[in-house]
């Protein structure tokens, strides 16, 4: 909401510095976005009377004039063309400035001397909008009859400054200037009024020449009506156009501009219908018809339904009610009779309406806020006066006034004691009186009740009423406390967050970096993964309104939104990356979604660069280790077709599946023009949480010494480590301390499609010193079973 | 013999005093204490001495051999420290050259700044809460003092799934499944992802983080709100932070207020940060409206409470003078790697 202080002026007298007036505003609640101060930017340029045109001697395209700039006739020499003798212009004389810092100094064109230069809108930082009659590519021709030598911001009104408000959705009372008056009077204590508004209606009665009727008095509190005979349309005056430019609304025609100015200063927006164009002469408010069409203002045909209230005649809609006119009963040149309409429509029928036909206007923004019935008839009387003050035409006799039920004023309790303990301040009663009766809300002092104005219907309960005093007391002058006195608590984190904070410190420990990716995305990447056809996961949450389709649909695995992150990293020639991510997987129980779906939290970790397989799965060592989960296992995994079939392990808790980790396949990788090898684990975090055991459980350190070997077998290439390892584990007994493996090779002196693999164990008694005979035992033990149960060989 | 001795004695001692290594030293014991050394040659051509002189000569072989003993080990002694020494020279390393790294993974500076939010609050003995992401359109909503065809609504750009289930465009309705299932005193933080359909620019994401604060307890007064956000805007951005509360409006609290803090780069001058305002808006906050809490079955003539809510990404933004917050979800390890 845009504000022009002068305006403001009618109704308060402030005389404080726009900043001053910003911040006091701004600390009361209608918050200060910023302000401008008009043709800050101009100096020097005045009103000019062109005396002569003359061609230049020495180009054809250059005129030389001599102009009247109101001290004595200067030489300008110009290249437009819609000049004439006795046009009034804007100059630019010698050292003066245009916006965008733009300096003009006398000179020589074509060898002929220039005083000065002649302006066009543009040039005076102005625009169509504000000017629509100006010739866009020629210089601004001034109506009206300004004395030679004037200001040229004096004379378009461009001297003010305008005030720009942020009004929040509960203030629609703060949507015009009578509303900001209010508040800014409150806020400074100045004085407040609003002038009389005397309609002299000088037409005959109204009765007999239109009839209004609201069929739907749900949508529609409140419709009145004035009706304006022998309407003369014609531009409205300067200072009324002034104000409107100022407001950031394009001047039309003295009617239309009528209606716009009410709006402003009022907040009740309003329109004017070609009386004679309405059928019947009537005005029915009803809901629309299903399939109705309208052609509204901005000439576009709009399909209606039965949820839209509008305003018809006797045959058809003529304007989609508090949204927008229709172009069959539209005020043109030739109107003679006008219907001015005053109404309050429902504030959320007129939202959803403006949202179907996808129109939201300076109308439909106002009422859906909900706006005061009690207005409707102040606002009608003062376009009744301005057309008067106009001489726009001639104003009949009496208000058509459709008031079903009028609107109640909600009364309820004040108790300043509660306002005081609400706040924790020591505000007196007449303090918080004086402020109730500067915001005109009715006090009841024996009942101890208040009853605000009907335009306050944000004032519903005594929170309210504190707001209302906090802010006027400025919320800054409240005591800061620490909620003393009550009742400690403990608060802290819970066991399944200090899981969560433990996992991602060993991510971080072990040299990942930690990503944040967005939770929704394309449909797309399913394909790109190489995710099965059948597979659940292809059947996402889809989101209605989404950005695009690569932002549609919640996501169900992580690994394609990781893989995006290893590809930037890889194609801006970041040599390595290790990174991490705690996030969650949606998954729906039931599509359409009926039930709170899953969100399944998920540790992503991803890599490439200097790394293998053996890096990624060290960081799962390291993350069971510090869990304190040692019965987990990793198992080859050859048919998961988003990985490498070879380079690909699950990872079991207890048997029970927790996530897979491996090299990425080439042809995925391919997809996202990743890295030739990239290393990608997605884990479950719920299983984690649920095997973790927080407190490490300490044993005593050994008092005799260990025993160590080591053995070499030779065994079908096949056979995975692990599975070698628990032949030893399981054999070694109860003096088993353990197994390292410290060699694994193939080549030279090994037969094909065999591997040699070395460990060394160590053993170890709590309560003696081993004997070499008992550990050769064991070790002939383990040897055996390595032999029968895995086809071993033992190398020397 | 007595002769021989001295001379054995002597020459030793000068030989001794002019060796350079520990192997010409190894040499001269030979030469002279060896199996087949001049000393022992002395000594064995004791036989021919008189008993008389027999203890006499051995007693001065016996302290020849102990004063060459003496000084070999001395110089010995002297010659090995002096080798050390010139070893530990040769050994010498340029220790200017970098150290071996881990290179430690870093973290998210959203991460960063949450960590920091929630670490202030457990101290003040605030719990943290979490709730769904896709949310019914009652928790995000309904429940919230917004009821349907409200234009609060629209102000927030929703995501929805259907007519009830939506992407949660705040971290309020943990508040409310709080409330619903805890009595009072009730002291939470809700840090989250939260939903709201922005188009990708330097200062807006689709997908961002908020953190709330809830406290519902007997007698909550908006001094307690004041105080605590107070503490909260002097823990995270310095002790000299001032903070400042403008009037506001939100469905669900009343009063309601915007809150700002000191600029932290200019201190509240005003500088480019501030837009020379001296101050930066980082905080929503307000005292539960009594319809909320009735909502959540909480007696509003009983209990009180405050709430309070900041964007994760702006603070971080401000906190490490990030000028695009596309940054924060890219993940370029060049950025990520500066935290
Ligand atoms: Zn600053």
């Amino acid at each position: 909401m845009k504000l022009p202080l002068k305006w403001l002026k009618d109704y308060t007298d402030i005389d404080v510095s726009p900043k001053e007036y910003a911040h006091a505003l701004t600390m009361s609640g209608s918050k200060v976005e910023g302000w401008e101060v008009q043709g800050s930017e101009i100096d020097k340029v005045v009103v000019g009377r062109i005396l002569s045109v003359e061609k230049h001697p020495d180009a054809d395209r250059l005129l030389v004039c001599q102009v009247d700039a109101g001290t004595g006739p200067i030489q300008i020499v110009t290249g437009a063309t819609n000049i004439k003798e006795g046009d009034l212009v804007p100059i630019a004389l010698d050292g003066s400035s245009l916006p965008g810092g733009k300096k003009i100094k006398k000179g020589k064109l074509r060898g002929i001397e220039s005083a000065g230069m002649m302006c066009s809108i543009f040039e005076l930082g102005l625009t169509k909008d504000d000017y629509p009659d100006a010739d866009e590519d020629g210089i601004f021709i001034l109506e009206g009859e300004p004395a030679p030598g004037t200001d040229i911001k004096e004379y378009l009104g461009m001297n003010d400054t305008v005030v720009e408000f942020e009004i929040t959705t509960n203030r629609p009372d703060c949507l015009s200037i009578i509303g900001l008056a209010r508040e800014s009077a409150a806020t400074f204590g100045t004085s407040f009024s609003i002038p009389a508004v005397t309609v002299k209606e000088l037409g005959g009665p109204v009765e007999g020449k239109a009839t209004v009727e609201i069929k739907a008095p749900d949508l529609c509190a409140r419709y009145a009506a004035r009706v304006v005979e022998n309407v003369r349309i014609a531009p409205s005056p300067r200072w009324m156009q002034e104000r409107l430019r100022a407001s950031g609304i394009r001047p039309i025609n003295n009617i239309v501009d009528i209606t716009n100015y009410v709006m402003l200063e009022y907040g009740q927006p309003m329109h004017a219908f070609d009386l004679e164009n309405l059928k019947g002469h009537s005005i029915i408010v009803r809901r629309a018809e299903a399939g109705e069409i309208m052609r509204t203002l901005d000439g576009q045909d709009r399909k209606l339904d039965e949820s839209m209230l509008v305003i018809a005649d006797a045959e058809r809609p003529v304007a989609v009610a508090g949204v927008m006119g229709g172009e069959n009963s539209e005020i043109t040149p030739e109107t003679k009779t006008i219907l001015f309409e005053s109404a309050n429509f429902d504030g959320i029928s007129v939202r959803l309406t403006a949202k179907k036909l996808g129109m939201r206007t300076e109308s439909s923004s106002r009422f859906e806020k909900g706006l005061d019935p009690e207005n409707v008839v102040n606002a009608l009387n003062r376009a009744a006066q301005l057309v008067e003050e106009l001489g726009a035409g001639t104003v009949c006799k009496g208000v058509m006034d459709c008031y079903p039920k009028k609107a109640e004023r909600k009364t309820f309790p004040f108790d300043p004691d509660s306002i005081n303990s609400l706040l924790g301040t020591d505000i007196g009663t007449d303090k918080m009186l004086d402020i109730f009766r500067r915001l005109e809300i009715a006090i009841d002092e024996e009942a101890g009740t208040v009853t605000p104005p009907t335009f306050r219907r944000d004032l519903e309960c005594e929170a309210d009423l504190a707001e209302e005093v906090a802010r006027f007391y400025d919320y800054n002058n409240i005591k800061p406390t620490l909620l003393e006195g009550r009742a400690a608590t403990i608060g802290g984190k819970t066991a399944k967050q200090k899981v969560m904070d433990l996992i991602a410190q060993t991510m971080l420990s072990c040299g990942l970096s930690e990503t944040y990716t967005y939770s929704f995305t394309s449909p797309k990447v399913f394909d790109m993964i190489n995710l099965p056809q059948d597979s659940p996961l292809r059947k996402p949450i889809v989101i209605s309104n989404p950005l695009g389709e690569d932002y549609s649909i919640m996501r169900t695995t992580t690994i394609p939104d990781m893989m995006k992150v290893l590809a930037t990293n890889y194609n801006r020639r970041v040599e390595e990356a290790k990174l991490f991510e705690m996030s969650y997987v949606y998954l729906p129980k039931s599509l359409p979604l009926t039930e709170q779906p899953e969100e399944r939290p998920v540790l992503t970790i991803g890599m490439y660069g200097d790394v293998d397989f053996y890096d990624l799965s060290g960081v799962i060592a390291e993350l069971m280790e510090a869990l304190g989960i040692g019965d987990y296992e990793l198992e080859p995994v050859k048919d998961d077709p988003t990985f490498h079939p070879g380079r690909t392990a699950r990872l079991t808790i207890r048997g029970a599946n927790c996530g897979i980790l491996g090299e990425i396949h080439p042809n995925v990788a391919e997809n996202f023009e990743a890295a030739q090898r990239n290393y990608v684990a997605l884990i479950d975090i719920d299983p984690l949480i649920r095997n973790s055991s927080m407190v490490p459980e300490y044993k005593p350190l050994p008092k005799f010494p260990a025993v160590t070997r080591d053995i070499a077998v030779l065994v079908d290439d096949g056979i995975p480590v692990r599975k070698i390892e628990k032949v030893i584990t399981d054999r070694a007994g109860r003096i088993f301390e353990d197994v390292k493996l410290f060699d694994v090779y193939k080549g030279k002196q090994v037969p094909e499609g065999k591997k040699s693999v070395a460990y060394s164990i160590t053993f170890r008694a709590s309560d003696r010193t081993l004997t070499d005979e008992e550990v050769s035992k064991v070790m002939e033990k383990i040897t055996k079973a390595l032999m029968n149960e895995l086809g071993a060989q033992l190398r020397m | 013999m007595r002769e021989q001795l001295n001379n054995i004695k002597l020459e030793a001692e000068k030989r001794l005093n002019q060796a350079g290594s520990l192997a010409e030293l190894e040499s001269i014991r030979l030469q002279y204490l060896g199996k087949k050394g001049e000393l022992t040659a002395v000594l064995r051509g004791m036989g021919q001495l008189t008993p008389e002189e027999r203890p006499q000569i051995g007693q001065l072989a016996n302290e020849v051999r102990s004063f060459i003993e003496k000084i070999l080990e001395a110089k010995t002694k002297s010659l090995q420290e002096k080798e050390r020494l010139s070893r530990l020279e040769k050994e010498a390393i340029d220790v200017t050259i970098p150290g071996k790294r881990r290179f430690i993974g870093k973290k998210h500076p959203l991460s960063i700044v949450m960590d920091e939010i929630k670490e202030v609050f457990i101290g003040l003995g605030y719990e943290i809460a979490e709730g769904p992401e896709v949310e019914l359109d009652y928790y995000n909503f309904e429940a919230l003092n917004i009821p349907p065809g409200h234009p609060a609504r629209d102000s927030q750009d929703t995501f929805f799934i259907n007519d009830d289930f939506l992407l949660r465009s705040q971290t309020s309705p943990v508040q409310i499944r709080v409330m619903e299932k805890k009595k009072p005193p009730i002291k939470i933080i809700c840090p989250g992802r939260v939903y709201r359909s922005d188009a990708v620019d330097a200062t807006h994401s689709p997908i961002f983080y908020q953190v709330e604060g809830l406290v519902v307890d007997r007698g909550v007064t908006m001094g307690d709100l004041i105080g605590t956000l107070q503490l909260f805007a002097r823990s995270l951005f310095g002790e000299d932070t001032r903070i400042r509360l403008r009037p506001h409006h939100f469905q669900f609290t009343e009063p309601s207020a915007e809150v700002d803090v000191s600029c932290w780069s200019c201190g509240g001058k005003g500088c480019r940060m501030c837009k020379d305002e001296g101050w930066i808006e980082i905080l929503g906050a307000g005292m539960v409206h009594p319809n909320v809490l009735r909502i959540c079955g909480i007696d509003p003539k009983e209990y009180s409470g405050f709430a309070f809510g900041l964007g994760v990404e702006r603070t971080a933004m401000g906190k490490f003078n990030i000028d695009d917050m596309r940054l924060l979800y890219e993940n370029d390890m060049r950025f990520l790697r500066q935290f």
